[in-house]
């Protein structure tokens, strides 16, 4: 359901990319999937699977890099990785309202033919 | 060794560097949305929630209080039926529905698209109800000023741990349902402490959209969001008094 749209968008993307670069196949999809979005990435692969045949992406490899969530404390001046629900610095303890990394939904690169 | 454009099936396998979010195209539209809101002077509010929070009830009673001293529209998001809008529009507001099929969430297009409804040149507040869903709609900027959770205290104390991302980029969030608190043993400290925890900088309110408890604070906060926002034609605030050093001297003739 969710998935489904993301994977849409993921699709059309990579569809737009190729067609720009005057690609006839695309092989390979790389991308990153922050642990915040909350996509359950075998979904998102079937879904993309399923949307991408008879298209220019029929086949093509997906590839997910899988982002953790890194929160900044401001008063230890530095970054930590969570997967906490809670963003309390290991270090001070004091909540980060910071959130760093763990939203992405990037279509990072494609290898084409 | 074949020529370009001789025909022969290349396998010329090459990257493609796109390094974009999948998201570009929503968020693009949302800051287009953005953007006519500004220009407009409208207040937008993305109001969030699970379904049954209370959304409708509270937005159909700020219509009921304060429809009189702003001027107010709604843009409602189901996947089916009409009658969230419908029970809107008897308190005499402009109300918008979406209906997204199969769409849990309500996008920046959708929301462009209503706006060809609505007549954004005598409007103070445009209040975006989405669909009842707190995962979801957290992806998906829609060119608002600010996002209002709704948690409803039949819903427990730890939604705001369950669903972080939501809670965390919320301006408020409204406590709903209060008058039912006590019967449901509803833990108001750790329900409190939860929503502090993920949204240490939201502003945290108590309501009742069915006893009216609680609300003026809720009106409050759009009133003050709505005097705050320009409206076109307004002129900026002068940066200096005049006759102080750097500001505009008024003309005149040269001896």
């Amino acid at each position: 359901m969710h998935e489904f749209g993301l994977a849409e968008s993921a699709l059309a993307l990579a569809l737009d990319h190729a067609q720009k670069k005057g690609a006839r196949k695309i092989i390979e999809v790389r991308m990153q999937i922050g642990a915040l979005t909350g996509v359950v990435e075998e979904a998102f692969e079937f879904a993309f699977d399923a949307l991408a045949e008879n298209t220019m992406a029929a086949g093509a490899e997906l590839v997910i890099e899988h982002v953790p969530i890194v929160c900044y404390c401001c008063r230890c001046e530095c970054e930590f990785e969570t997967n906490a629900y809670a963003y309390q610095c290991p270090d001070c303890g004091e909540a980060s309202t910071e959130v760093r990394r763990g939203r992405e939904l990037n279509l990072v690169s494609m290898e084409v033919s | 060794m074949p020529s370009p454009g001789s025909g022969m099936a290349s396998d010329d396998q090459r990257a493609v560097d796109v390094r974009q979010s999948i998201l570009s195209k929503n968020d693009r539209l949302a800051e287009r949305n953005r953007g006519m809101f500004m220009a407009k002077g409208i207040v937008v509010l993305n109001i969030v929630s699970s379904p049954g929070s209370g959304k409708t009830a509270l937005i159909e009673r700020t219509l009921q209080d304060i429809g009189k001293d702003l001027r107010i529209a709604v843009i409602v998001g189901d996947l089916a039926t009409e009658n969230d809008a419908k029970r809107l529009r008897r308190h005499g507001a402009t109300a918008i529905q979406i209906t997204t099929g199969t769409a849990c969430h309500l996008d920046a297009h959708m929301v462009q698209h209503a706006l060809e409804e609505l007549d954004l040149d005598h409007l103070d507040l445009l209040l975006i109800e989405n669909v009842g869903n707190l995962v979801c709609p957290a992806s998906f900027d829609l060119g608002e000023d600010a996002r209002v959770v709704v948690m409803s205290v039949t819903e427990g104390e730890d939604k705001p741990l369950k669903y972080p991302v939501i809670f965390q980029d919320a301006a408020a969030v409204l406590v709903n349902k209060s008058d039912l608190a006590v019967a449901v043993e509803f833990q108001r400290d750790a329900a409190l402490a939860a929503v502090r925890q993920v949204a240490p900088r939201a502003t945290i309110l108590e309501v009742s959209a069915r006893t009216g408890s609680g609300m003026p604070a809720w009106y409050e906060l759009l009133k003050t969001r709505v005097a705050t926002k320009r409206k076109p034609g307004e002129r900026p605030l002068p940066a200096c008094p005049a006759g102080a050093p750097g500001s505009m001297k008024t003309a005149s003739t040269r001896p």
